[in-house]
């Protein structure tokens, strides 16, 4: 069994490598900064929305895009609310893979859209799966008897 | 203390049609004291306010008192831009025109920065316009417009308002040129994380160095 002071290590640099890697960027520290003793659970809640809506939108996405005569508005309309949600929670590599991802729907680039879609769904993936690790860390340091730095 | 922002919350209303961002607005806006109302859209927003029509038909009416239409006083309205609708512009463009809601500060929201949006917003009355994602320090911001709206028939309106006009006007006339700041701020997100937020420095150029950010308010003197 670990103790407190290695979970609170690794979480530490579990989050650093987060930051180093892009996932995150300074966004998400703001985000930790409003968390406190009366709103305990205000990241978690936030990065769930963000997932909720994410998965909604790629969904979306995927149908826009898989129609005979594409609605490029419509597509760009969706990354737009994807690419804003990403910001709010500090989701640095999906922002931008939304940012080229209009770009080529300004372009009515089909091809390199169908592409973003892709990659964004891509790093959608990863970073849930990190933000999750994230969660699961902290959920173990808490349960050590730790407090989350 | 004799600090009369202590003893009265002020009430902000928010509007954005993300719940994501409504979130954030709301945390951000409660971990500085406020009391918040969000809504998800302008049309909501102005139902809330108790918004009539014929407010701007006939704007001196002795016999009704402000707030009989309203369920609750609002001292700040900070709106998102970009709504399906009615947009943020739209519905400051309403709140300008109507006798009883006109006193109310209205601050703008974009993740785009786009000068000619900013200068359009500003034109038509707004006191700020924040970039997203909003931070602390931008909602640190709001106090004093809630101040001057509430106390200024107490007040006399303090010199440093005079100062910043000029140094607002100069900084508007100097950026006539491009309508779209250049994909390189617009794209600069943050490499490292300790680095200061360069997207938030809309119409940084002409300004002074030490100043993160653009000083807006005061264009409209109401």
């Amino acid at each position: 069994m670990e103790g407190v002071a290695q979970l609170r290590r690794q979480l530490v640099d579990y989050l650093t490598s987060l930051f180093q890697e892009g996932f995150l960027d300074n966004q998400f520290t703001q985000l930790q900064q409003l968390q406190d003793e009366s709103n305990p659970d205000f990241v978690v809640e936030v990065v769930n929305l963000f997932f909720e809506d994410s998965e909604r939108l790629l969904n979306e996405l995927t149908k826009a895009l898989d129609q005979p005569s594409v609605d490029f508005k419509k597509v760009d309309s969706h990354v737009h609310q994807l690419k804003g949600s990403s910001s709010s929670i500090g989701a640095q590599r999906v922002q931008n893979v939304c940012i080229a991802f209009r770009n080529y729907c300004e372009e009515h680039n089909i091809e390199g859209c169908l592409n973003c879609l892709q990659q964004v769904k891509q790093e959608y993936s990863l970073v849930k799966n990190k933000l999750e690790t994230l969660f699961k860390l902290e959920q173990q340091l808490l349960a050590a008897g730790g407090s989350v730095p | 203390m004799g600090s009369i922002a202590t003893e009265s919350q002020f009430h902000v209303l928010a509007v954005d049609d993300s719940l994501i961002e409504r979130k954030l607005i709301e945390r951000l806006l409660k971990t500085s004291s406020y009391q918040v109302t969000t809504v998800d859209s302008g049309s909501k927003a102005l139902e809330f306010l108790g918004f009539h029509e014929d407010d701007q038909n006939y704007p001196n009416q002795p016999s009704v008192s402000p707030n009989n239409r309203q369920e609750m006083e609002v001292d700040l309205i900070i709106t998102d831009y970009c709504m399906p609708g009615m947009t943020g512009y739209d519905l400051l463009k309403k709140i300008k025109e109507s006798s009883s809601l006109r006193n109310i500060p209205v601050v703008i929201m974009s993740s785009e920065n786009v000068r000619t949006r900013i200068r359009r917003c500003l034109e038509e009355g707004a006191e700020e316009f924040f970039l997203k994602p909003v931070q602390l320090s931008d909602v640190n911001r709001l106090r004093p417009h809630m101040m001057k709206a509430k106390y200024k028939d107490h007040q006399e309106p303090p010199k440093q308002q005079v100062e910043e006009k000029s140094e607002v006007e100069m900084s508007i006339q100097s950026q006539q040129e491009e309508d779209e700041l250049p994909h390189e701020q617009h794209q600069q997100q943050p490499q490292a994380q300790g680095s200061s937020n360069n997207k938030r420095k809309a119409l940084e150029e002409g300004l002074s160095p030490d100043r993160k950010r653009p000083r807006y308010s005061g264009l409209t003197v109401v």
